[in-house]
């Protein structure tokens, strides 16, 4: 960690949203705060329908239809002209947001390089969309830049590869061209909405070394989702879990890993595998999320929590502070409560993982 | 491990190859000569990342395919060749399939009862409706579900529920062995570890054995007896899983389990996965045989690349 003052990029705060939906009104989100410093990277964990990727999408401002928000708002802080600007992205016009922030400042990579690449366009022309839109950059440039990405991604014989098809490339390969397309328009912060779910193990690991290399050269701020915490593990410097639209804890990627305070985190941690347990059954947690069409009354992680008090089917948990930068939201941590150990599997997984470290 | 060797094999797997012809001039390998068998009640495990050919071996196995050569032996008749009528009804109860994407192998019109009995229906296991309605509540109550959810429809379920779903409908024709294809690989972490559990009971349970094919060796570790790695059509190293977790020597299986991300932060930010390309490293599978390193572990290579790889383990 520096120690020079960290200017902050992205500023959300109480950000709630809403989804309406045949079914109801789902609430997605409620309430949400987050920060990101420059060059830093936050990730956010939880299961799916947490919340994770619409809070994602909201920073992008590429909400699906039928959302709303409801309340909070969302303060991007870019370089404009060599000063600092703010703005306020949920009030911000859709044109001046295709504009000014989307692809340009905030890039995004998603999920399924299938999906997300134009099956009927040769992926340098796709690489080089983005910058003749944006920067007025002549073809002649954008071409070389697009070629220079390509090697950049390490993809061999990138000269060949601008003229060849999605469908031509490996899945792996995709991915590295998605990644290329979102460094185009030299991003300052950069949201990877599960980047190598879709992958196999081995082109992960290479794609996660890949934006790691990427963020340290070029200073970026990263945003990760994902819910697999080995993936966590090595790419963050700050964890926000989420739960039920909500973030249950946050902090350092040390303290959320070697301190965790929340009996979800607690679980998310407990299940998952490792290579140097001898157990032959997976801790898991019981139960499934709360389906977010029903007001939730209390914490939601309640009903699925062992180490749940009375107080927890009727009030919601404020954010406990533990230290300057870990929160955790959850009445274990109220001064009233009963001293709560970690379960002892995973205080030997704690135990171990330190050890380890020093080594 | 000597006692492995005497249990007769449930499937035995002998020289398998599918070659798909995708033109005139070009045959696509997906499968070149696979040795394995599988004993009654055991997982096996197949690694190997996409495209290596492991669901073409699970889907071969169970006649999706007609393999090109080799034999597959299963309970005692070989079911490579063309079927009897007989045979393939032996075949399609005995064997059954679980498949990767819950959101999609589900029939979105059928209730979740018809979708599970549709095996029942099919081979006239059942006399009348009482036994039929018995026999699915019997069986959601096995994976976790409850009665009332027989006439729901799939949309209604969320992904690790459907997924048990999948699992009930193989189960419900009480098969000897279960190819689970990627099972797991579209669920969450916390609901993956679910259904891994939930096989794992299950298998005590009834005594089924499983072909597990993944490509994350972290959960095949939990489930599997036995694992073996394959790599462009070829097993490249096999064995017991503690026999390939202890001492992996092909580069292959070491880049695999170097890939697994591990959930510490102190170690992972600064470890660099291994890295194998098979150009690079100039291995030609077709060169190399099947060396054995101890117990029931082989690795396919030649004396030079075994000596090389002991080597460099070491």
């Amino acid at each position: 960690m520096t120690t020079k003052t960290r200017e902050k990029v992205l500023e959300i705060r109480d950000l709630s949203i809403s989804f309406s939906t045949t079914a109801g009104t789902v609430n997605a989100i409620r309430g949400v705060d987050m920060d990101l410093y420059r060059g830093e990277t936050l990730a956010i964990v939880g299961e799916s329908g947490s919340g994770k990727s619409v809070t994602a999408k909201a920073t992008m401002g590429i909400l699906a239809k039928n959302g709303n928000v409801e309340s909070g708002s969302i303060l991007y802080t870019y370089q404009h002209e060599g000063a600092p600007k703010t703005v306020q992205i949920l009030e911000m016009k859709k044109r001046d947001m295709r504009r000014h922030i989307n692809g340009k400042r905030i890039a995004m990579i998603f999920q399924d390089p299938m999906t997300s690449l134009d099956p009927t366009m040769p992926i340098g022309k796709q690489i080089m969309e983005g910058m003749i839109w944006h920067y007025k950059t002549t073809k002649k440039e954008a071409y070389e830049k697009a070629v220079e990405l390509l090697t950049e991604v390490g993809i061999d014989e990138p000269e060949k590869r601008m003229k060849q098809y999605p469908h031509q490339l490996s899945g792996g390969m995709r991915q590295r061209v998605v990644i290329a397309i979102a460094l185009a328009c030299d991003p300052e912060l950069l949201i990877c909405d599960e980047p190598t779910t879709a992958l196999d193990v081995t082109i992960q690991a290479k794609i996660l070394e890949l934006i790691q290399k990427i963020q340290q050269e070029r200073g970026i701020s990263v945003i990760y989702i994902t819910h697999d915490l080995g993936v966590v593990a090595k790419v963050a410097d700050y964890v926000n879990v989420m739960y039920a639209g909500r973030i249950v804890e946050k902090g350092t990627i040390d303290e959320i890993f070697l301190d965790p305070r929340h009996p979800y985190t607690w679980g998310l941690l407990s299940a998952m595998p490792d290579l140097d347990m001898e157990d032959d059954r997976l801790y898991t947690i019981p139960g499934s999320p709360p389906n977010l069409l029903h007001p939730v009354q209390g914490d939601a992680f309640s009903p699925r929590n062992v180490y749940a008090l009375n107080i927890d089917d009727r009030r919601e948990p404020p954010m406990f502070q533990i230290s300057e930068s870990h929160y955790a939201a959850t009445w274990l941590l109220d001064e009233h409560a009963p001293k709560v150990a970690l379960p002892p599997e995973l205080q030997v997984r704690i135990d171990r993982m330190k050890k380890e470290g020093v080594r | 491990m000597t006692a492995t060797e005497t249990r007769t094999p449930l499937l035995e797997v002998r020289g398998l190859k599918q070659y798909f012809k995708t033109s005139h001039k070009f045959t696509v390998r997906a499968v070149d000569g696979v040795d394995f068998v599988i004993y009654p009640g055991e997982t096996y495990g197949l690694v190997g990342e996409s495209g290596s050919g492991k669901s073409t071996i699970g889907r071969s196995l169970i006649r999706l395919y007609d393999p090109t050569a080799g034999k597959i032996i299963f309970d005692g008749t070989e079911i490579s060749g063309r079927l009897s009528a007989k045979q393939n009804d032996v075949l399609r109860t005995q064997m059954q399939m679980i498949f990767q994407d819950p959101m999609a192998c589900l029939n979105p019109r059928k209730k979740v009862e018809d979708i599970i009995a549709q095996g029942l229906d099919i081979h006239h296991l059942c006399k009348n409706h009482e036994e039929r309605s018995q026999k699915v509540a019997e069986i959601l109550a096995k994976v976790g579900l409850s009665p009332e959810h027989a006439s729901r429809y799939p949309h209604q379920f969320s992904g690790g529920q459907r997924q048990r779903v999948g699992i009930a409908r193989a189960l419900i024709m009480n098969p000897k062995l279960i190819i689970a294809d990627e099972c797991i690989s579209a669920l969450d972490v916390s609901i993956q570890a679910q259904v891994v559990n939930l096989m794992k009971d299950l298998q005590k349970e009834t005594g089924t054995a499983y072909l597990f094919i993944a490509h994350d060796l972290s959960m095949v570790k939990y489930i599997s007896d036995r694992i073996g790695v394959l790599h462009l059509g070829h097993l490249v190293e096999t064995g017991t899983t503690a026999e390939i977790f202890a001492n992996p020597i092909h580069p292959y299986t070491r880049s695999l389990l170097s890939a697994i991300p591990h959930p510490n932060p102190r170690t992972e930010r600064t470890r660099v996965a291994q890295t194998y390309d098979y150009k690079a490293e100039g291995v030609d599978y077709h060169l190399g045989t099947q060396h054995l390193v101890e117990g029931s572990h082989y690795v396919l290579a030649t004396d030079a690349e075994l000596a090389k790889w002991t080597a460099a383990v070491n």
